[in-house]
């Protein structure tokens, strides 16, 4: 199975030709081969990852590759795959939420604009990310790096005959790639320090210590400036809630749980290069803690359903982040893990409710519960599980992140980044219980305050809910505290140690959670018209307002060089550039009319008239030779044998 | 037998036949001078093959050859008279220019 492990992104990719190429002929209009494809994959997928549960995975850890094209001298670009624990939990996530999303969207789809080329666009998205996850170096990474960051363009886009959502794909599309500039100079960097591309090669020679500590931080700073931008962390964080442009099986897929996850990916697959370097560790570890605080807090005061979510994505990111800063990748990846499962979970409830309700706007809803019961159940498990109750998903990989970071406050290299990550975590735990128990009372309790007649959504789109709940509660239970082959020790690099788990600590994250619910609930069952949360005063308009953030990158970077520097890059086009081409082109035309002037007409053509006049002149003369007189034919005739005979006579 | 006599004679003749093919008008007479030429030509013939007493007749037997091409060429050479007179009611030599330029 492992050996054919290339054929997990290969499969959708095909599909995406083949959707595009036949998919309005078959009887489902496309959806039906994207999902064949993914389905294939998610059996291999669970095919892959059983060989590691239970097991060191390192000891099952492959990589195959083959050289690709050579470059430079003597070196060869690779391609190849790199399979272990890390890279089977991700072709999990991506394939088990992939396949659900395609599901759903025939049903949230139908009738929409564009209907085959979503899913084309859905197979490319799922085939990218998983080229992304299975590469073996670096610059295959990046090359799924960027086909993920041209699909979310794409699929942001979609609805792109409003101006709004084409400048939020537009937006996204240059946000991430402000990050991906460090991101491709911190590839270059490692190559410098590394003189390979390869993962495993790269492991080994920062195992060795064979980087210098300054090439090494300075690498893993700029590589993480990449996961800045796909992860969305502060300060590169504004593109991802504007995402929500996008049709809402899409935010489900990219930018809740395969996409984004892609920057905490990087960081996990080159975690060894992070660990080198205490700076930049610490670097991930602060971008992290500010960054979850920072969007839980403008979460809660948001009213469209998905900015709500679109902002606990980047703070559940924040968190990986901030457990990967404080060295803690098992515990990272299994909040990436089960993150996943109930961040879609929301957002497919979230699309289901708009699809019900014909707005994203929480004041129009409310009194959903009786109308939509499935959505309603699974919603409510998603809320439980990303507020961390126990048993739920969240519970347990959000308190080993937080045992983890607390644990690092004790013993870390720095205690005092430890200590931040645990108590900017704790809080966020709180804020998150909070927002997420605001969006649900909002949402399903109370009278209704729309105006649509909202029903409970088709089966097909209440399926991948009911699976997704399922795996909600369920998918923490492979990485409990303690467990001998556990979550951790499937991914493990080397030699995995089992932690127990710390029992003051559990309680503590319990009751935040529990605390921020009970707030929730209590300020939020009496809600008609007000916000409570208005009470705040100008906090409330600074968090509504996010901070200005967007306002700020306006006026500090768009306007001057939308202002300033096009207009004077118009100017210099307009006048220098085109100057400069026109002044050639009128060069070019007046050489060329003097030259036909001069040369063709005169001397060209004159060689030819004449050869012409004169082969006529003569020709007039010699006519006249010819009387058609026979006699003087033979006249002629007589007197050349005459002159012959004299000569003759004479020379012979 | 003095070989002068005949040449003198074929000569003669010859030259006549240019004259006539050179200055005559009428067609026929033109063609009448050719048969002149010819005929001084078989003269020379004939004179040389008894002049050098050949054994085989080499120059008797050209000039049969001769005699016979020529009276072809009469042959045909009136039947195109006779069709010119026939188109253009005259075989004028000078007034037959249709070859002219």
């Amino acid at each position: 199975m492992t050996e054919h492990a290339y054929l997990i992104p290969i499969l959708p990719l095909a599909a995406f030709f083949l959707i595009i190429a036949f998919g309005k002929r078959l009887p489902l209009k496309g959806p039906e081969i994207g999902i064949v494809a993914v389905s294939i994959s998610f059996i291999m997928s669970v095919g892959i990852i059983a060989k590691f549960v239970g097991a060191h995975g390192a000891e099952h850890a492959r990589e195959i590759s083959t050289r690709w094209f050579p470059f430079g001298s003597g070196a060869h670009l690779q391609i190849g795959m790199k399979i272990d624990g890390l890279t089977a939990v991700m072709f999990i996530v991506v394939t088990t939420v992939s396949l659900l999303v395609q599901i759903y969207s025939i049903g949230y789809m139908k009738g929409e604009v564009r209907y085959t080329w979503f899913f084309a666009a859905l197979s490319l998205f799922t085939g990218s990310m998983l080229t992304l996850v299975i590469a073996n170096n670096l610059l295959m990474m990046l090359i799924g790096w960027e086909l993920v960051g041209i699909c979310s363009y794409l699929l942001i886009g979609h609805y792109w005959e409003e101006k709004a959502n084409s400048n939020a794909a537009i937006k996204a599309f240059i946000t991430t790639k402000t990050g991906d500039v460090p991101f491709l100079i911190g590839i270059f960097v490692l190559f410098a320090g590394t003189h390979t591309f390869n993962i495993n090669a790269i492991y080994h020679k920062v195992a060795v210590g064979d980087v210098s500590h300054a090439t090494l931080t300075a690498a893993a700073i700029l590589l993480f400036g990449g996961a800045i931008g796909k992860s969305g962390q502060f300060p590169l964080h504004v593109w991802l809630p504007d995402a929500m442009a996008g049709p809402t099986p899409v935010s489900a897929l990219i930018h809740a749980a395969t996409m984004v996850t892609a920057g905490v990916f990087l960081v996990a697959r080159l975690f060894p290069v992070f660990a080198a370097s205490p700076e930049a560790l610490n670097e991930v570890a602060l971008i992290g803690a500010f960054t979850m605080l920072f969007a839980a807090l403008i979460a809660m005061v948001q009213d469209d359903i998905k900015r709500v979510l679109a902002y606990s994505t980047v703070s559940q990111l924040a968190y990986m982040m901030a457990a990967l800063g404080v060295g803690a990748r098992e515990a990272a990846v299994f909040h990436l893990f089960t993150h996943a499962f109930f961040k879609a979970l929301l957002f497919l409830g979230a699309g289901s409710v708009i699809h019900a309700a014909h707005s994203n706007s929480m004041r129009d809803m409310g009194g959903l519960r009786k109308l939509m019961p499935t959505t309603y159940a699974t919603f409510l498990i998603a809320t439980l599980a990303l507020s961390g109750i126990p048993p739920f998903a969240g519970f347990w990989s959000k308190d080993e992140i937080l045992t983890e970071a607390f644990r690092a406050g004790q013993h870390g290299p720095t205690h005092i980044v430890g200590y931040i990550v645990y108590v900017f975590g704790a809080i966020t735990a709180f804020l998150t219980a909070f927002y997420m128990m605001r969006a649900f009372q909002m949402t399903f309790m109370g009278k209704y305050r729309g105006e649509a007649h909202p029903h409970e959504s088709p089966r097909v789109m209440t399926g991948p809910l009911v699976i997704l709940g399922a795996l909600s509660v369920v998918a923490g239970f492979v990485g409990i505290p303690g467990l001998k082959s556990g979550f951790g020790s499937w991914l493990a690099l080397g030699e995995h140690e089992v932690e127990s788990a710390n029992y003051l600590l559990i309680v503590v994250s319990v009751l935040l959670a529990g605390g921020g619910l009970v707030l929730g609930s209590r300020v939020y069952r009496t809600y008609a018209e007000v916000d409570p949360l208005e009470r705040l005063g100008w906090f409330h308009k600074v968090l509504v307002n996010k901070f200005y953030i967007d306002e700020f990158y306006m006026a500090a970077i768009v306007r001057p060089i939308r202002d300033r520097v096009s207009r004077a890059t118009l100017w210099i086009n307009q006048n220098v550039l085109d100057g400069a081409v026109n002044g050639a082109a009128a060069v070019a035309k007046i050489s060329g009319d003097g030259l036909y002037d001069q040369l063709d007409q005169k001397v060209v053509d004159g060689a030819i008239n004449g050869i012409g006049i004169t082969a006529r002149a003569t020709g007039g003369v010699l006519k006249y030779l010819q009387s058609g007189d026979v006699q003087k034919y033979a006249a002629y005739l007589f007197a050349g044998i005459v002159i012959l005979a004299v000569l003759f006579t004479r020379f012979a | 037998m003095n070989l002068a006599w005949p040449l003198t004679l074929g000569a003669l003749l010859f030259s006549i036949g240019v004259y006539g093919v050179l200055a005559r008008r009428n067609a026929v007479l033109v063609l009448m001078s050719i048969e002149l030429m010819l005929n001084a030509v078989n003269v020379n013939l004939v004179a040389f093959s008894t002049w050098i007493r050949e054994t085989i007749a080499i120059g008797q037997i050209f000039a049969l050859f001769v005699i016979t091409i020529a009276a072809a060429e009469v042959g045909i050479g009136l039947a195109i008279v006779l069709l010119i007179f026939r188109n253009r009611e005259t075989i004028n030599i000078d007034e037959i220019d249709l070859l002219k330029w």
